[in-house]
């Protein structure tokens, strides 16, 4: 049994999140590949070809994957796709994009984000916004699966030595033109890699606010900045701070959940975090229903003091 | 030109679910239904480019038991000018829907499709994407702003740490992100219109479509419980605690 995992990557660097989904991989079993599509992303196959438990890399570089557009992708993984039982990727923003395409092609089901794997065709995925935990088999000959990173602890980066495998690119298709991306520039870790993120909701009271508040703060703990899904509709913040079920879902060592009310929603995206620590004047704030350690306070002040506190 | 909106019913996003005691569900008895609010957000995407004269007809379509009516109804009183439901008691998974919309895509020669980008009950997001790779069509995924210019459109797209705009040619789909729009609330003369607008209810099998499960649900759980922990005094007692006892500080 042969398995495919799509590696996540800029061109430059594979994303850590690989790793995540290579766990996956393993749990099911059985030899795994990675395929690495992209634009002079060599340095990426290598890094692929590296990654402990991988037995083959295959590389597809061409010009017209430099922008990971899932029209395209689609079609070489389908094209590349014999032989294999099973084809993960990550449930990042790219995963998710691509793979549903994948799995139309191919004429199967997609598993939609794993937190478990029970057997070779058996996985558990959250529902409900994580209300409830599905545990799922799937009849078809290959299983299509987006993996939730926050599920398997990543494998080890170094300790492989794949061969790398150039295989031929599909025809371009065409069908979308990249006019602009903008990546929000910031010196902060990536929420979905930081060791502490400080999030904060509509109790921040306005964009202002958060930012003259928490910068300080997640500077001073070199944490990432999230938001609730409160915050983000109320203007705060963009969109791809947001944590939660239709955000990102993140597990870091520390996260600090201030004037956040803990909605269900909110919860599903940072519940497996080592610790959490909530600040809220309101005392029966559902988010001390999940906080290890929970300070009902004024936050205006409480932030601030904080700061301080931590020198 | 028409655009297609595909809307799902689906347990109103206020409603804490429970799991049924058995394990083969969620408690679906007496619980309020509504219609998915990120296809809301599609619809009210697709009515407010055919108030800019761009799209001549707005469709919203539903797969689903009878009672996906109700949800067709408050798509028309948002402003979908007719729709279409595709009645079915199985359980319909992302793949068969999608076939389904494609099977109404040929009737309907719709330009744009637009989806929402993941439904609140089962979380899948997939149903767009695989209607756009059996269309063989562009997908414009997680869009936070749509700009329509003949054949073309522009739209932006949430990623990872920021956004990206791509150029698309129609037909293609759109899958709608939470900052698209605002959608507005349907007015009580809309809605009283909307009970007179046209619905069509076809059978999966007028369309020649296999809706056959591919997944089946061995057992469904509560998620593991996290406990409360502890309150602290005040802001020196919280680094205290952060520092010499959870020591992750």
């Amino acid at each position: 049994m042969s398995l495919l995992v799509i590696a996540e990557h800029d061109n430059a660097a594979l994303k850590a999140v690989t790793l995540n989904t290579v766990a996956a991989a393993q749990k099911i079993g059985g030899e795994i590949h990675v395929l690495v599509a992209g634009s002079g992303c060599a340095a990426v196959a290598a890094a692929a070809a590296k990654i402990a438990g991988v037995s083959k890399v295959k590389l597809a570089d061409a010009a017209h994957y430099a922008d990971q557009t899932a029209e395209n992708l689609a079609a070489l993984v389908q094209a590349n796709a014999a032989g294999y039982s099973h084809i993960l990727a990550a449930a990042t923003g790219g995963g998710k994009n691509l793979l549903p395409r994948v799995a139309a092609l191919l004429d199967v089901a997609q598993i939609s984000e794993i937190t478990a794997v029970e057997s070779p065709d058996t996985f558990v995925r959250p529902t409900y916004a994580g209300n409830a935990m599905a545990t799922v088999k799937s009849a078809d000959a290959v299983k299509v699966i987006t993996v939730r990173s926050t599920g398997f602890d990543p494998v080890a980066a170094e300790g492989g030595s794949a061969a790398v495998e150039a295989v031929a690119a599909a025809a371009d298709l065409g069908l979308a033109k990249m006019t602009g991306r903008e990546i929000t520039k910031s010196a902060r870790p990536e929420l979905g890699a930081a060791k502490v993120i400080v999030s904060g909701g509509r109790g921040m009271g306005s964009g202002e606010n958060y930012h003259k508040l928490l910068e300080p703060l997640a500077d001073k703990l070199n944490a990432a900045l999230g938001a609730s899904r409160a915050a983000v509709d109320a203007g705060f913040v963009p969109n791809d701070y947001q944590v939660g079920q239709t955000g990102k879902i993140v597990a870091p060592q520390l996260y600090f959940a201030i004037g956040i009310s803990g909605a269900i929603q909110h919860l599903a995206g940072m519940k497996d975090s080592k610790v959490i620590v909530a600040i809220n004047k309101d005392e029966d704030a559902p988010i001390f229903q999940v906080a290890d350690y929970g300070l009902v306070a004024d936050l205006f002040q409480a932030v601030p003091e904080l700061i301080a506190e931590l020198g | 030109m028409k655009i297609l909106v595909p809307v799902k019913r689906v347990v109103d996003y206020n409603v804490k679910v429970r799991v049924k005691a058995d394990g083969t569900g969620v408690d679906l008895a007496n619980v309020k239904m509504s219609m998915n609010p990120f296809d809301e957000i599609a619809i009210e995407e697709a009515v407010r480019l055919r108030e800019a004269g761009i799209a001549k007809e707005v469709i919203a379509v539903s797969c689903g038991v009878a009672a996906c009516q109700e949800t067709l109804r408050t798509a028309m009183a948002i402003g979908a000018d007719r729709s279409i439901l595709v009645e079915s008691d199985v359980d319909l998974q992302p793949l068969a829907v999608a076939k389904l919309i494609k099977a109404v895509a040929a009737k309907e020669q719709p330009q744009i499709v637009i989806f929402g980008k993941q439904a609140i009950d089962d979380d899948a997001n997939q149903t767009g994407q695989m209607f756009a790779a059996l269309m063989g069509w562009p997908q414009a995924t997680f869009a936070s702003k749509v700009v329509v210019s003949g054949d073309t459109a522009s739209v932006t797209r949430e990623i990872d740490g920021g956004a990206e705009t791509l150029e698309f040619k129609l037909p293609m789909v759109i899958t709608t992100d939470l900052r698209l729009n605002e959608p507005r609330y349907a007015t009580l003369p809309n809605i009283m219109k909307a009970k007179k607008k046209q619905l069509d209810v076809l059978k999966p099998a007028d369309l020649g479509v296999d809706v056959t499960p591919r997944l089946t649900t061995l057992k469904v759980s509560e998620p593991p419980k996290r406990g409360a922990g502890i309150k602290v005094a005040d802001v020196k007692d919280l680094v205290a605690k952060l520092k010499n006892e959870a020591k992750v500080i």
